[in-house]
């Protein structure tokens, strides 16, 4: 009988913050800019520059390890990571070996079971802060590297979790759950593709029921969820196959090809670095005081589950739509604002489930990319309430205003979209409707009820879709 | 409105008319710093003049003694004109205003090049000035050249340096110690006003020393580090090295500050603020100098040990209460020192790796070869030795045993001046333990050169303010200094007992 084996998984989770200016100077954080332009003394490495830390970067990290059930560390302090390379201009990176900034937490997850939902805490062994390095462009034409610092400086946080996850759907529900967890907090975008928050996973696979875990590797460039669920399978498949055929699993960083699928070893236990961490004697230790941890808790936004929780007791839409909407805070907010502004929050719900998911999914766009205002989705939702267009005509509507976020009413207005309510107008199309198809007429007289949705498609479009069907199909009725 | 001439010294207070240094004779080179500025405030002497006087002396004997790396006689011209036309506008009123200084070249300047006195930063140009030089060229002060020292501030005896060795003013044989010691033989040999030092474990005070001028390293955090090339980041501290004292103090007054851009500079209030000049008082009366009796030891010249007691008998004279003491864990200072220095230094001098400024060698393969290439052919070997002991005693299975213990030594000796400082306002001591070594001699035994630190390094493991005041000449007429150590932001009281010794002395 074939042996049956667990995955033990641990994640280490970068996220870069949200901060306007780095973590040890003022250059920007703005992503593109021409190369080197976003640097200074301080994050190019020059002689006799000197860090100083920014805050913010601080408030933000402590402000995910108090939403991560953390301990935070009220003496913290940042130590020096030497290795040479040419991306790291100092050629040592500041970050917390010793005394990360938050330690002990845990957040809890939900996976699909057979019968509903399977909910799991997963361990958060510490939370650190450090700075990102820069970009090496290399110029193959030329056989040269060049270095843009602009990055360089940049605050990110390493999460740390336990070894608690077993499989890739667990993997997925905890870096879901810390996405929407730090974009609720508004600390960074969290997004994968554009690197904004990276995952490595350390993997290792043993038999069912083993106390010991096994032999782990460590899985970098996984830039989607697609690519972390596939580097899991492949991984653990790989390992059981070192086991079954006899062989050891050696320790070592791996780097995943998703187009190929398949992993690579980089480089081996045996010749990892030595860092030779020290406390980096240019910065102070960083005291977080009671009343500083206090202030950065009461201002805690509402997060995703007290939000889910509320929605559902004042709202009154499916637990589905909760769930998509919360999914995104800026799709909650998007949300809770129309809202306010007077829309029914069903109507809303729909609008936002149906359409923009629509065009979300077709355009490959995040959620946070949304870019039309509550303002105009609640004008658009009261053009329908009052009748003054169709649905139809809103939904073209709607299209505009998420690309170009404009007004409903003035565009309306403009482009002469509003519902002939005209009851002269309407009976001309309709009676030039019935005279050009006397088919379907027939048909119709004849006892075939679904002609008339026929007459009255072909009255819409004479109409240019600004008529409301209902009083379409009455008049048709009427005059049939 | 006509300005009543003044008939004392702004600064000194001493009646102008009965100068003594206003003769015939008298050259521009005879006045100190804050003389000058006042010469220069009340007209009777040009900056220009000033800084001409301080180039004919270099072309006199700069040959001979190689105080600088880098001069820059025709910016310092222009900026003559400059700093003379807001004198005379009265926008500068300072006591350095006008003044020629020299900057050791550690500190970046900026369009001048630093080199740390290392072939790998031989052209490396910044476009920034270190914060202590801003303040400095804000009060006025000319800038007139960088000078030399051991490469990256590594060595006692300014030998180490890619640029040749500085010799001491005094006697050409022999070294005017270091690291700072192009500092120290520039001030005494007339070839600048005054300059700035560095101080990690005794290089201020032990060329200062060594050269017969004052040298001052203030308490850490005093001065911001900002734009200083660091060595032992946690141990380094500019300050002034200069003619006598008050000099020192004016200096002091105007570098120091709380600077954003260095987090470990201080803010200093309640007493214990950088309103140098006022600590000038000739009144020690009831003041409690001890003595420890660690550092009079075995390996202490006699001649050396004589004028520094009889340093302290003065003091004795001036009121002062004298009496020595045990301050222990003195022996330990050494392999300590030299444990948490390398450490930051190893990792300090990372940066220099021929990707982004200095110097790249001229070939190499690939990314790797091109660092080793570099860094070897880059430092010197005074350089290399401090970053292996550095990045030995980093390496993960000995951080524990070296560097972690080396941080916990220093909280004793911390913990041991605490004590001292108990009981006594100053303690004071020997600067080294003899007069300035023959040229070459130092080199061949590096382990008996660091031992040369003992009296030194101990301010900078506790972080202490100390100064280095010249107490007398050997018999070869090489001079001998007096070190006061002073707790923790309490410089104005070394400056006071160093002051109260200076006049008293002066008097004979």
């Amino acid at each position: 009988m074939a042996k049956e084996y667990e995955t033990v998984i641990g994640l280490e989770v970068h996220v870069e913050l949200a901060t306007k200016t780095k973590i040890f100077c003022g250059c920007s954080t703005a992503f593109g800019g021409a190369p080197n332009t976003h640097t200074c003394p301080v994050c190019t490495g020059m002689p006799g520059s000197l860090p100083v830390l920014n805050r913010q970067v601080v408030e933000y990290a402590v402000a995910v390890g108090l939403a991560t059930n953390c301990s935070i560390t009220q003496h913290c302090k940042f130590d020096r990571k030497n290795y040479f390379y040419p991306d790291n201009p100092q050629n040592y990176q500041i970050s917390q070996l010793y005394l990360p900034i938050c330690r002990n937490g845990y957040v809890e997850i939900e996976t699909p079971e057979d019968d509903g939902l399977k909910r799991k805490r997963i361990g958060i062994h510490e939370i650190h802060m450090e700075e990102d390095a820069g970009k090496l462009i290399h110029d193959d034409w030329e056989g040269s590297s060049l270095v843009d610092y602009n990055r360089s400086g940049v605050p990110l946080i390493e999460i740390v979790s336990e070894p608690d996850m077993r499989n890739a759907d667990e993997v997925i529900a905890y870096l879901e759950k810390l996405r929407t967890t730090i974009q609720y907090l508004g600390a960074s975008d969290c997004k994968l593709q554009e690197g904004s928050m990276r995952a490595d996973v350390n993997i290792s696979v043993r038999e069912m029921g083993a106390a010991e875990f096994g032999t782990r590797t460590e899985m970098k460039n996984l830039n989607s969820f697609h690519a972390i669920m596939h580097a899991i399978e492949g991984e653990r498949a790989r390992q059981i196959d070192l086991i079954e055929s006899g062989e050891k699993v050696v320790q070592e960083t791996r780097r995943w090809d998703d187009q190929k699928g398949m992993s690579y070893a980089m480089r081996s236990k045996e010749d990892a670095q030595d860092y030779r961490y020290f406390p980096d004697p240019d910065l102070v230790p960083v005291y977080i005081s009671d009343e500083w941890i206090a202030r950065v808790r009461a201002n805690q936004p509402e997060l995703r589950e007290a939000k889910m929780k509320r929605y559902r007791e004042s709202f009154g839409i499916p637990d589905y739509d909760i769930r998509i909407i919360t999914d995104s805070k800026h799709m909650a907010d998007l949300f809770e604002e129309t809202v306010a502004l007077g829309a029914q929050p069903k109507k809303v719900s729909n609008w936002l489930m149906v359409e923009t998911l629509r065009i979300l999914k077709e355009r490959e766009m995040d959620a946070q990319d949304i870019g039309f205002s509550p303002k105009h989705l609640a004008a658009l939702i009261a053009l329908v309430d009052q009748k003054a267009i169709t649905t139809t005509v809103a939904k073209e509507v709607f299209e505009v205003m998420f690309a170009e976020d404009v007004d409903p009413v003035a565009y309306v207005e403009e482009k002469g979209l509003k519902t002939v309510n005209d009851e002269s107008e309407l009976r001309r199309t309709v009676e030039q409707v019935i005279a050009d198809n006397p088919q379907s007429v027939a048909d119709y007289r004849n006892g075939k009820e679904k002609a008339i949705g026929f007459l009255v498609g072909q009255t819409m479009k004479a109409m240019k879709g600004k008529a409301d069907p209902t009083g379409v199909n009455k008049l048709l009725k009427e005059l049939l | 409105m006509r300005r009543r001439k003044r008939t004392v010294c702004l600064w000194c207070r001493r009646p102008l008319s009965d100068n003594g240094k206003r003769g015939k004779s008298m050259s521009i080179l005879d006045y100190t710093a804050v003389e000058l500025s006042d010469q220069i405030r009340r007209g009777e002497i040009k900056v220009v003049d000033a800084v001409e006087a301080v180039f004919a002396q270099i072309d006199g004997r700069e040959k001979e003694l190689n105080c600088y790396v880098t001069l820059q006689k025709e910016r310092a011209l222009e900026q003559a004109k400059i700093v003379q036309a807001k004198i005379d506008a009265g926008e500068l009123s300072g006591p350095l205003a006008g003044v020629p200084f020299a900057i050791k070249d550690n500190m970046c300047t900026k369009g001048t090049r630093t080199t740390c006195s290392s072939k790998i930063l031989e052209n490396f140009v910044p476009a920034y000035s270190a914060t202590a030089v801003e303040k400095l060229e804000a009060a006025g002060a000319v800038v007139i050249g960088k000078t030399n020292m051991d490469e990256f501030a590594m060595g006692s005896t300014t030998e180490t340096s890619y640029y040749g060795v500085t010799k001491n003013p005094h006697n050409a044989m022999h070294v005017p110690g270091g690291s700072s010691g192009g500092s120290a033989a520039a001030v005494a040999a007339g070839e600048c006003f005054a300059a700035l030092g560095s101080d990690t474990g005794g290089s201020i005070r032990q060329p200062a020393s060594h050269c017969g001028v004052v040298g001052m390293k203030p308490t850490y955090g005093t001065v911001s580090r900002y734009g200083l090339i660091a060595y032992g980041s946690s141990l380094d501290q500019i300050g002034p090295l200069a003619k006598d004292v008050r000099d020192c103090a004016a200096i002091l007054e105007v570098i120091s500050g709380r600077d954003e851009k260095d987090s470990t500079s201080m803010s200093r209030e309640n007493g214990q603020g950088t309103d140098f000049i006022s600590a000038l008082q000739e009144d020690i009366q009831g003041m409690r100098i001890g003595i420890p009796r660690d550092y009079f030891g075995a390996g202490l010249d006699t001649e050396v040990r004589d004028a520094v007691l009889a340093a302290a008998e003065v003091l004795r004279a001036k009121g002062a209460v004298v009496e020595e003491f045990d301050l222990s864990l003195v022996q330990y200072a050494i392999p300590t020192y030299y444990t948490i220095a390398a450490a930051e230094a190893s990792s300090n001098l990372e940066r220099f790796d021929g990707i982004k400024y200095g110097y790249r060698t001229a070939e190499a393969d690939n990314l790797h070869a091109m660092y080793k290439k570099t860094r070897s052919e880059g430092f010197g070997a005074e350089v290399k030795r401090r970053i292996m002991l550095g990045s030995f005693v980093l390496s993960s299975g000995y951080y524990d045993a070296y560097y972690l213990k080396a941080l916990r030594v220093k909280a004793l000796i911390r913990r041991a001046f605490d004590a001292a400082f108990a009981k006594y306002d100053v303690i004071l001591g020997p600067v080294a333990p003899t007069t300035a070594p023959k040229l070459g001699e130092s080199l061949a035994d590096p382990l008996k050169m660091y031992l040369g630190d003992i009296y030194t390094i101990s301010a900078n493991l506790a972080g202490l303010p100390g100064i280095s005041v010249p107490c007398g000449t050997d018999a070869a007429g090489l001079p001998i200094g007096v070190q006061l150590l002073g707790d923790c932001f309490q410089e104005k009281k070394i400056l006071r007992v160093a002051y109260t010794y200076e006049q008293a002395v002066k008097r004979g």
